[in-house]
């Protein structure tokens, strides 16, 4: 057994949780961008995409996030392509949040009015100027609440990446549990931690949701 | 390309357009002359607003041909659709303002985008057409401080910034209180003095009589009778017009 005071356990957990808030902002800053992707091209009405983009969406939503990251990991490993906890753990969480953003913004922009998009389109408006100038940033106001919620599912998320053996916060809580035997300290620190990073967020929503309103 | 009546500037030919297996348009002939102000009367579900949506695209039809000064209407060509939409104003029912842009802005974002127009310009003409609809002093206003009837003369303003050479009025005055129905109609009435070719559905029977040149009456998704409106509201041929009109009052 390892003596630690609690400001050492304070001061490890918070270096760790640098990890944590790193594989957060991947996931949420590569979900997004393959979110966006998906919803744009669903959104242009090809054939088939709806279709396929929805089963995508159903696969990572109708599955465990832990089973995904497992997936990645060892699935990966199967095929001889050797993968790095880094790797999986930001692979996976990537397309886990691209689904459910793909699926949080559609219905974002499925709340705008048809008469948004027929005024746009009887104005000769081509798809990426209605997007663009119409839809989106009217979507995007909706979308401010639901998509910093999901943010903070993601920051919690991370902590499933631990079992694949990727040292964030609460891999590193479990390091330090096993050393000292405080079990109760230690993952109450870990909870802390992971308030402090994800209030802060909260927050900020709703902060910018009432600036959003007052200047249109 | 021929095109038979040298004065059409919307010239539709069979057109039919279905829902599933429910046929609404079945088989419409209509040419509208350059300058014209056609108004269109019906029984709801006749299939008015239906046609007027087909003419810029807004609906796709299965069947038939509609041109608009000469050029026709592709479905699925994005290019041609774009060109076709810039000859064709539209006007709604519920206005359908931008409501995150400001008045001005809402009149100005075509004209910007589409036609590429330069700033300065953009910024004259949007004022200049604010100023017809009455508006002048709303330019920086936001589209929920206005009265649903200044919110359609916005739209109209909008519209006109494109410099269509059809307007499509599909029933523009239903979703105003009584008493701002008068204000856009004075409006719609000055377009027509000054020579704009305009496309109304209407429910104001008594503006239908005033200032269109023609008066469609649709009946179960046919051009049922057409002609003069002392024809249409004073002699009416067909007694499902007769029907229409005597439960008008």
């Amino acid at each position: 057994m390892v003596e630690f005071s609690v400001w050492q356990i304070l001061g490890n957990l918070l270096l760790a949780a640098r990890w944590t808030v790193a594989l957060s902002l991947l996931a949420f800053a590569g979900g997004g961008l393959v979110g966006l992707s998906l919803l744009v091209a669903r959104l242009r009405g090809r054939p088939g995409v709806a279709t396929a983009v929805s089963a995508y969406v159903h696969v990572f939503q109708g599955t465990p996030l832990l089973i995904q990251l497992f997936l990645a990991y060892f699935g990966l490993g199967l095929f001889g392509i050797d993968v790095s906890p880094w790797v999986a753990a930001g692979g996976a969480l990537t397309l886990y949040a691209s689904a459910y953003l793909a699926e949080i913004w559609r219905g974002c922009v499925e709340a705008i009015p048809r008469g948004q998009w027929e005024a746009a389109d009887s104005l000769a408006l081509d798809f990426g100027e209605k997007l663009r100038h119409v839809i989106a940033p009217q979507a995007l106001r909706i979308a401010v609440a639901p998509t910093v919620g999901f943010l903070v599912q993601v920051i919690k998320g991370t902590a499933l990446a631990s079992i694949i053996g990727f040292v964030e916060l609460t891999k590193t809580g479990t390091m330090i549990t096993n050393a000292t035997f405080r079990p109760f300290t230690v993952y109450a620190c870990v909870a802390l931690m992971y308030f402090a990073l994800c209030w802060p967020v909260s927050a900020f929503s709703r902060r910018l949701e009432r600036s959003m309103r007052r200047d249109h | 390309m021929t095109i038979e009546t040298p004065f059409a500037i919307v010239d539709i030919r069979q057109l039919r357009k279905r829902f599933g297996s429910n046929e609404v348009l079945k088989g419409i002939d209509l040419d509208v002359r350059r300058g014209e102000v056609i108004a269109i009367i019906g029984k709801s579900g006749s299939g008015k607003s239906t046609l007027l949506r087909c003419i810029n695209g807004l609906e796709e039809f299965q069947d038939g041909t509609l041109l608009v000064d000469g050029q026709p209407l592709k479905h699925g060509d994005a290019k041609a659709m774009r060109e076709l939409r810039q000859h064709v104003g539209m006007i709604f029912q519920g206005f359908n303002l931008f409501p995150h842009l400001s008045v001005g802005r809402n009149v100005m974002l075509a004209p910007t985008l589409v036609k590429k127009a330069n700033a300065a310009e953009v910024d004259a003409t949007a004022r200049r057409l604010l100023a017809r609809v009455g508006l002048a002093e709303k330019f920086e206003a936001w589209p929920d401080q206005l009265s649903g009837g200044q919110q359609q003369r916005v739209a109209i303003a909008r519209a006109l910034a494109m410099q269509p050479s059809v307007l499509l009025c599909d029933e523009i005055t239903s979703a105003l209180d009584p008493e701002l129905v008068g204000e856009v109609l004075k409006v719609v009435e000055s377009l027509a003095d000054e020579g704009m070719t305009l496309l109304m559905v209407t429910h104001e029977m008594g503006f239908a009589r005033k200032v269109s040149d023609r008066v469609v009456f649709m009946h179960a998704g046919r051009i049922h009778e057409i002609g003069p409106p002392e024809q249409i509201f004073g002699a009416p041929g067909t007694p499902e017009l007769q029907q229409f009109l005597s439960s008008l009052h």
